[in-house]
């Protein structure tokens, strides 16, 4: 059929963003509504000795001035981070206390101390101003290779040397041993440079309380609304669910900075009920740098061991990892269980160590971002590899393919068991589509206009799927990780389907109804996707980790199979035949070999009005599942970028980037080569242009769109995207997820492109012009006799 | 507090609003047009593009005020009955994902095509990147928005 | 933003007396980035004179040899104009290339050297063309005008009308662009023209816009790029932050200088 799995639908949510009519948060307006303006620390460490809201009180418009001393004594809880991580010495983590409105310190430039209510937004924000904070500074720690020195400030009282835990996965000993033997070790200091996720829609919140129900209404820019329920009813103690609806109506993109529960939501809510009036707080671009979950910063050394063919014979990592000032949700995972159990990347490994020490330090909190542990995995491995080749005189794909898996499933010596994969073919058609073997010619051509042209692989893989329950529950996460839909074949046979996945541009309303029309084979237009409200859908953990697909449709998937049995027997009932003879197929529901046949929404007329079911059978035709799976599912690709750098200014082109990617079974080809297309342009500007800065102080030197360079159109070519397909056999469609791919695979496929172009590896991300321009300086110079 | 009357996708509006308040805060919370939509607060973002007397202006970087009898088109006022060829190419090139930037973008792209036009030039997908320099967006990384407006070229 | 009060008034005249009349009144010419500093409350202007109505501040014309500018001209239409295409090129490119198409239907030249950003592509033009800045009061040469970072010769309550530029015989333009705003990291703007070969940068020097010596004393003698070669481009003076160093923007000044003379 046109509009089944792998066919290129047009997206069926379209319209209403292309006519202006999309409804985010910040466009709904209550009845009855006041703005919320927050109160934020200007300094990255300090003691809270009083707050004087005397005068903002006085100013136009504002109804009350808020503080954490009444959020406290009104019972509201400290925020939580959900995974608990414990360290080697068998410790449990150190998690400091997050109050919503900060009493006794503030920890990050922008930790809320109070909150202003007013009748309009500006007047909020000018009485925020008017606030005095009697603030007592402290010395601060900004950057987490100084987090752990002796000596430094001490951030949490409970965490000794900011340390929040010292854990490890893999066989220290083996690894040592099998370094030990390698015929060459190839030594790498890398940094993960440090990310503001931006989804170019600010975070927003509205809250609304019902004193006659004792109820709240919020709504707000969530990836996971339910979990955003769950946690502000058992741990923030905002109400308990059921007098809690959360709405997370469209959402202008995520990528990770919107699955957390922030300080903000949990104040508008409290607000609303304190003032019972609607809160409305919308974040500016300013607020964001400075409030919202930053990402990566690490600082690693690693070092890979090669025996004389070029197989892998040990890999051992040293990471630290810069938390921030407070443990965000997910953001003990994002260094340790989705980064270290990846450093076998797509290879034939006996010995992996990964050390990770994660820190506090006075910055905002740290936590995931599109790929999340991974990319920092696949950054490690994937230069490893190009330096060790460069280093040992190989192709880089030729060391890549000698140490490539072959056989699935395949365990790794971190945790994984990879389910399926062809990484030969994936990295053939890469090659073939990338003319990798026209590349000198293109780079003669270069050199003849003065520009330095190199070429980089990437050759990757992921676990996305988040995640089996069990499994991760084993691996201290605080919540299960399954999906549940509910499937609503209407007396008109029109389907409604419900699901805890949540759309903020993935195309859900289209791919989710694509397997609803392939399976009942149905018009895609006469399925509806249903998501977003806690109130409709009845429970679901939300999007992120590359999930909606192998979990979120996999649930789908179950609810139909459960319908499906159903239509089988009231049909099998209605036509007089054997339900083994029933098939679904063409709008009808039919008799195999016969002309006995009922229209689809026959069918479901049949189970709504009951006249005529098989004896003791339920009216009605709704069915829901819940799905976990069994394993994570493990995407490969292969990435090759083709950059041309100008010698004078140090300015790095990106020419040519080919991604061949297996992500399982593609239900919609153009929506999964749109996720490339976004995933890659992330991961193209990690790798040249997007990086917070704090300065020593702890103060935010990149705090606007001025300082932090989002890509633009012209710093990324058109992209080519390959795909193979190898079916991931732990879930119904065999998908394995593709939102993270790009944003995974492509930085170090760029920085062993720019390092191949420069004829030097000593070179950090972000690749900005001034850094490649001092790399190429510092390779230029003699080195000095010592 | 100034009362400010303009054309607004061809109905004349007026309403009393505070001299301070930008053309986005105008169209979003008085007359409720919540296409144009606000990502940044430096004027780099693009989302809240909109046509002023036909020439595309970040409407969180103009007063309301200053345009008094001003022209004023916005995404809502793009489809004249039918949709615009610019909103077609972008639904069919897949050029959106979260669709917050999306508004902005087609305005821009409008613009840039009736530009071109008129002054002869050739909108080559190179050009295109240049005059999206100030219209971000986080999801599509552009390839699907430049071929969009690639396609619309073609059509207006 | 903060509560402000507009006036936009139709002559020079009460311009002045809206300025005068305001507690900290300020001129609006294009807002590019004046409502940007006023939206992050870095700026609170009682009154807010918008001087885009009063008679003869938009547009571009000749007079004699000499282009004349409105102050109220946006970037878009110096970029578009006939007359500044023909007899100066190289400023109608760079007008073309500040900022992007929507910022530049609005920003207007007046603005821009009012304001006089360090990295802001305009003064580089004015300072190497040896052009003539116009206010209501008086002529002020480019040499005089630019006083370090955001500061000009302007008296309160002064208001450029326009700006005079000699057509030269050859101008052009190179900017290197910090990667995030997009402003200059550094811009070179060389001329060779009435008031001789000149050398302005922009985007790079501690006190704003400024000329180069040796540059110029280079180009006088042999107006090529290769002439650039020896010119020693001390980092003195020269910004240092997060997207360029002093020695990296040394460096550039001598790039972007040959990439204009290349161009010009």
């Amino acid at each position: 059929m046109s509009s089944g799995i792998g066919k290129s639908v047009k997206r069926k949510e379209d319209k209403r963003f292309i006519t202006g009519k999309g409804r985010y948060t910040d466009d709904h307006r209550m009845d009855n509504q006041a703005y919320a303006a927050f109160v934020r620390s200007s300094h990255a460490h300090a003691r809270v000795k009083g707050i004087d809201a005397s005068a903002a009180r006085e100013m136009p418009g504002v109804i009350d001035v808020l503080d954490g001393h009444q959020l406290t004594a009104d019972g509201i809880g400290n925020i939580i981070c959900g995974w608990a991580i414990t360290s080697k010495d068998g410790s449990p983590m150190n998690m400091g206390a997050w109050s919503a409105l900060a009493t006794e310190k503030v920890r990050y430039v922008g930790d809320a101390v109070a909150v202003v209510i007013a009748e309009t937004q500006s007047q909020a924000r000018i009485a925020a101003e008017a606030v005095e904070v009697d603030y007592e500074e402290l010395p601060v720690v900004a950057h987490v290779a100084k987090a752990g020195a002796e000596g430094a400030p001490q951030i949490h009282d409970n965490a000794p040397g900011n340390l929040i835990y010292d854990w490890e996965l893999g066989d220290e000993a083996a690894t040592d041993k099998g370094l030990a033997e390698a015929a060459h070790v190839t030594t790498l200091d890398v940094t993960q440079n440090r990310l503001s996720p931006n989804p170019m829609e600010p975070r927003s919140a509205i809250a609304t309380y019902d004193d006659a129900e004792e109820h709240y209404t919020l709504y707000t820019t969530s990836q996971n609304p339910h979990v955003a329920r769950l946690v502000l009813s058992a741990f923030y103690n905002v109400a308990p669910e059921h007098k809690l609806r959360v709405i997370a109506p469209d959402v202008g993109g995520g990528f990770g900075a919107k699955i957390y529960i922030y300080p903000e939501e949990i104040t508008c809510l409290w607000a609303s009920m304190k003032t019972n009036r609607s809160i409305k707080w919308t974040s500016d671009r300013g607020e964001a740098f400075m409030t919202d979950a930053h990402a990566r910063d690490h600082v690693t050394t690693a070092k890979m061991g090669f025996d004389s063919d070029g197989k892998i014979t040990g890999f051992k990592i040293d990471t630290i990892a810069n938390l921030g000032a407070y443990m965000s949700l997910f953001s003990s995972s994002v260094p340790t269980y989705l980064y270290a159990p990846l450093m076998s990347g797509q290879y034939q490994m006996e010995n992996i160590y990964c050390n990770v020490k994660a820190y506090y330090t006075n910055t905002v909190p740290v936590d995931a971002y599109r790929g999340a542990g991974r990319p920092e995995a696949t950054y490690l491995v994937e230069r490893m590899m190009e330096t060790a080749a460069r280093e040992m005189g190989m192709d880089p794909a030729e060391l890549r393919r000698r140490n490539f898996i072959t056989e699935f499933p395949h365990q790794t010596p971190v945790l994984m068991q990879y389910d399926a994969g062809d990484f030969h073919t994936i990295l053939d058609k890469a090659q073939k589509a990338a003319d990798v073997a026209g590349f000198p010619a293109r780079k003669a051509e270069a050199a003849s206009r003065g520009k330095l042209r190199g070429l980089g692989y990437s050759t990757f893989i992921e676990a996305c799927g988040l995640a089996p329950s069990k499994a991760a529950g084993s691996l201290g996460a605080g919540v299960g990780l399954w999906e549940s839909a509910e499937v609503r074949v209407n007396p008109v046979g029109t389907v409604e389907i419900l699901t805890g996945s949540h759309s903020h541009g993935q195309g859900h309303e289209t791919t989710f109804a694509q397997i609803v029309a392939d399976r009942f084979d149905i018009p895609v237009e006469n399925v509806q996707i249903v998501h977003g409200d806690t109130d409709k859908v009845q429970f679901g953990m939300g999007t992120y980790g590359s999930r909606s697909a192998p979990v979120g449709m996999s649930a789908v998937v179950k609810a139909m199979d459960k319908v499906e049995a159903k239509v089988r027997k009231i049909a099998a009932h209605t036509l007089e035949a054997s339900e083994d003879d029933i098939v679904i197929e063409g709008g009808q529901v039919k008799v195999a070999g016969t002309d006995k046949a009922m229209a689809w929404h026959e069918v479901g007329l049949a189970a709504y009005i009951a006249h005529n079911l098989p004896d003791g059978m339920e009216p009605g035709l709704k069915e829901t599942a819940f799905f976990d799976p069994v394993n994570f599912s493990f995407p490969s690709g292969a990435f090759i970028c083709e950059v041309e750098v100008d010698p004078e200014t140090g300015h790095t082109e990106v020419v040519n980037f080919t991604s061949a990617d297996d992500f399982g079974t593609i239900i919609n080809p153009m929506i999964v080569e749109g996720q490339v297309h976004g995933g890659v342009t992330q991961g193209i500007g990690q790798a040249l242009l997007e990086q917070v800065i704090y300065d020593e102080d702890g103060q935010l030197l990149t705090g606007s769109y001025m300082d932090y360079t989002m890509p633009r159109a012209a710093d990324v070519p058109f992209f080519s995207v390959q795909h193979h397909e190898t079916p991931s056999p732990n879930n119904p469609l065999g998908v394995k997820g593709c939102g993270e791919a790009g944003a995974i695979g492509a930085p170090p496929a760029v920085i062993n492109a720019i390092t191949d172009a420069i004829g030097t590896n000593d070179l950090a991300m972000p690749a900005t012009p001034l850094a490649v321009w001092r790399a190429l300086q510092a390779a230029s110079k003699p080195i000095a006799a010592e | 507090m100034t009362n400010v009357k303009m054309k607004v996708n061809g109905k004349t509006v007026a309403r009393e609003v505070p001299d301070e308040t930008l053309l986005s805060e105008f169209l979003r919370e008085h007359l409720r047009l919540t296409g144009t939509h606000i990502g940044c607060d430096t004027s780099q973002c693009g989302a809240c593009a909109v046509h002023v007397n036909g020439k595309m202006v970040k409407a969180c970087t103009a007063l309301a005020v200053s345009l008094e009898g001003a022209e004023v088109t916005t995404i809502e006022g793009l489809a004249n009955g039918e949709l615009h060829p610019m909103q077609v190419a972008f639904h069919d090139n897949h050029g959106l994902q979260c669709g917050f930037c999306t508004p902005g973008m087609i305005m821009a792209g409008v613009d840039m095509v009736n530009r071109y036009k008129a002054e002869g030039r050739e909108l080559t997908s190179e050009a295109i990147r240049h005059e999206l320099e100030g219209n971000i967006c986080r999801c599509t990384g552009y390839h699907n928005i430049v071929k969009s407006i690639e396609d619309a070229a073609a059509k207006m | 933003m903060y509560p402000v009060k507009y006036h936009k008034p139709n002559t020079i005249d009460d311009a002045v007396a809206a300025l005068a009349a305001g507690e900290e009144a300020m001129v609006l010419a294009g807002g590019q980035t004046l409502l940007a500093t006023m939206k992050q409350h870095l700026a609170s202007p009682s009154d807010l004179v918008d001087i885009r109505g009063i008679d003869g501040m938009v547009g571009a014309c000749i007079d004699g040899d000499t282009l004349v500018i409105g102050a109220a001209t946006t970037h878009a239409e110096v970029a578009g104009s006939a007359v500044v295409r023909k007899h100066c090129p190289g400023l109608a490119a760079l007008a073309g290339n500040i900022g992007d198409p929507a910022v530049r239907n609005m920003g207007t030249i007046g603005g821009s050297l009012a304001n006089n950003d360090p990295a802001a592509c305009y003064p580089s033009a004015m300072l190497a063309l040896g052009a003539t800045i116009v206010t209501n009061t008086r002529q002020i040469s480019a040499d005089d005008y630019f006083q370090g970072m955001f500061a000009t010769a302007l008296e309160e309550g002064e208001i450029i009308t326009s700006v005079r530029v000699d057509a030269p015989a050859k101008a052009a333009y190179a900017k290197f662009a910090q990667p995030a705003s997009l402003f200059a990291l550094v811009g070179v703007f060389v001329a060779d023209g009435p008031h001789g070969v000149r050398v302005a940068v922009t985007g790079a020097g501690d006190d704003g816009v400024f000329r180069h010596a040796g540059l110029e004393a280079a180009l006088a003698s042999d107006w090529s790029a290769g002439a650039l070669d020896s010119v020693d481009v001390s980092e003195d003076g020269l910004i240092s932050d997060i997207h360029g160093s002093a020695d990296y923007r040394a460096h550039l000044i001598k790039v972007m200088a040959k990439r204009a003379v290349a161009a010009a």
